[in-house]
């Protein structure tokens, strides 16, 4: 059936990209893809994932979701939707699939750490200027803290990670911060069989 | 056509016997789930992150890291969420014949193609004009009935509860329900409320099969509407017209006049307000927990191994559901009696009404969610993604002492 043939060639794309997931899972993702397309379009659009309460009840729910699609479109297929997931896989099984011809996979933890750069990453520049920060922090804390605080909090957060002096946090800059993060346990997701 | 539905129902028991119906564990202790969740809170993590940070302060503010918290969270609930997969029928682990369960297409050998076939042959052509011919006699006996006992001025209530007594069961007969009640000693009486987790209105049947109630509810037009105003005649049910609906205070009143009464049947009531798909309980709405009477819970369990009861009214209308209710194999549940439960003092109608909702959920074993049933068709409120900030403000940025807004 049409969507076994999906699955089977989206199965081998990723393989490529260096995310090994089993059949089995990309065939319960691809269930779950369906279950939130309520338009049956073979796609997703930003309303299906707000449909979800948890996900529309997290305070960077609309930077998330941002990140499954690509700039500039407002629909994303089965592909996009698992090249974004494949940087959750726990970073341990690669070992097992060790290709030194292969290029860097998408959950090395590179690439973790780029994912979660372009959360505070508004407008896609590659630096978090003071300003994106700002209103990165605004979202997680709500109305629960003083424009003050919060500007000195961005002030600080800034001095500490810029080596440059430009006044802002490029993506070089943000991985020293993070040099001691477990990145790999924080940015993982357990799938299971 | 008696005896042919006895033997119907004798295979089906031995069926029923020889699987034993098993409560499923919650869902969070299970890994049929896609991924493996963390549990821990939103302050457990913080702590790691900080524990992990390159701050040399003792009180630090913030953490770039903080984001991926919420991010991992995220993420975990677009693969799998707790709430949205409540609202369609439940994936079984193995098929069980039906086309409708057969979820991901997986591959199915000539056999078990033959069985289907089968399957299918003895479905449609044997056992759903049986009983969409029982259920239609149910029905228009329930209508005949009702009407006539409503001319008899007196004597009427024990006429009428053996005349709805008798069209429940020709209905359950005719959707070959196979219903085990426990704890029947807890059984509701007069002057109460009776709630139980709602899957179907199928469920109304199952209850009412073994015991009298007043039903609770909107007034329909067309067939429906129909029977509901025969049933009123001989038995004092609650309808309420579609503007009165809205009117909280009288639906209350008109609920607490019901139950002051002591020669009225109990009142059965369905707290979430809609189907779920039984694997879950949803919030109770707490009005017919503020009334003041005794409560008396009751958990239903459908297996879904014969067929799957629960209505998915955004898919099937109601017509199509009954016809797929009835060319299933059967429906097998199992009714819990839990015992009587009241308010206690110093507990408010929604406290209570989540202590009833647990016994009810540990009792089926079914998933104790405090997410609102309404989310299958409305947005959750703002309020929720504020007490995540409140949150997440309390335990990493304000340790400094700024006071909070």
């Amino acid at each position: 059936s049409g969507s076994n043939f999906s699955t089977i060639t989206v199965c081998r794309e990723l393989h490529e990209m260096g995310f090994h997931v089993s059949h089995s899972q990309i065939t319960r993702l691809y269930s779950r893809f369906t279950s939130l397309d309520k338009g049956e379009n073979g796609t997703l659009s930003r309303e299906d994932f707000q449909r979800i309460p948890e996900l529309a009840i997290n305070p960077l729910g609309d930077r998330i979701i941002n990140a499954f699609f690509p700039e500039g479109e407002d629909q994303v297929n089965f592909r996009g939707f698992m090249r974004t997931l494949a940087h959750f896989r726990p970073i341990e099984d690669n070992e097992k699939n060790k290709d030194p011809t292969a290029s860097e996979p998408l959950n090395s933890r590179t690439n973790k750490l780029l994912f979660a750069f372009q959360l505070y990453d508004l407008d896609r520049d590659d630096k978090i200027s003071r300003d994106e920060l700002l209103q990165v922090l605004r979202m997680m804390v709500g109305v629960n803290i003083s424009d003050e605080q919060l500007g000195s909090i961005a002030d600080r957060t800034i001095q500490e990670a810029d080596q440059n002096g430009d006044n802002s946090i490029s993506f070089n800059e943000f991985i020293k911060v993070l040099e001691k993060v477990d990145v790999e346990q924080k940015m993982s997701i357990r799938f299971l069989h | 056509m008696y005896i042919s539905h006895l033997w119907e129902r004798q295979c089906l028991c031995c069926c029923v016997n020889s699987v034993s119906l098993s409560i499923p564990l919650p869902h969070s202790l299970s890994v049929s789930g896609i991924i493996a969740k963390e549990l821990s809170s939103l302050e457990q993590e913080i702590q790691e992150l900080r524990a992990s940070g390159t701050t040399l302060s003792s009180e630090p503010e913030f953490e770039m890291a903080d984001i991926m918290y919420f991010c991992r969270r995220g993420v975990e609930s677009i693969v799998d969420d707790e709430v949205t997969k409540r609202f369609s029928a439940q994936e079984l682990e193995s098929w069980n014949l039906l086309t409708r369960s057969n979820f991901n297409a997986r591959h199915i050998s000539l056999r078990l193609s033959v069985l289907w076939g089968l399957g299918l042959f003895i479905r449609y052509s044997f056992l759903l004009p049986l009983r969409v011919t029982l259920a239609a006699s149910g029905i228009g006996l329930l209508v005949v009935l009702t009407t006539i006992v409503g001319f008899i001025p007196s004597g009427w209530t024990y006429l009428s509860e053996k005349i709805h007594l008798m069209s429940y069961r020709i209905c359950v007969r005719s959707l070959t329900a196979i219903i085990t009640y426990h704890n029947s000693e807890n059984k509701p009486k007069n002057g109460g409320i009776c709630v139980a987790n709602h899957t179907t209105p199928i469920d109304v049947i199952i209850l009412a099969n073994d015991g009298c109630y007043s039903m609770v509810g909107q007034i329909h037009g067309g067939l429906i509407g129909v029977v509901q105003r025969a049933m009123v005649k001989s038995s004092p049910h609650i309808w309420f017209e579609r503007s009165e609906v809205k009117d909280r205070h009288l639906v209350a009143e008109r609920l607490s006049n019901h139950v002051a009464d002591k020669t009225k049947h109990p009142i059965l009531i369905f707290p979430e307000g809609t189907c779920i798909n039984n694997t879950s309980v949803m919030m109770f709405k707490k009005g017919s927990f503020e009334i003041g009477c005794t409560v008396y819970p009751v958990a239903i369990k459908y297996d879904p191994r014969f067929g799957d009861a629960f209505w998915n009214s955004s898919k099937f209308g109601m017509v199509n559901y009954l016809l797929r209710m009835m060319s299933s194999w059967a429906i097998v549940c199992s009714v819990w009696y839990l015992p009587p439960m009241s308010r206690e003092e110093g507990e408010d109608a929604v406290q209570f009404a989540n202590r009833v909702k647990a016994a009810i959920a540990t009792q089926g074993g079914l998933v104790d969610l405090l997410w609102d049933g309404g989310l299958k068709r409305g947005k959750v409120k703002n309020t929720f993604k504020e007490e995540q900030q409140k949150l997440y403000s309390k335990s990493s940025i304000n340790a400094t002492g700024w006071p909070l807004k």
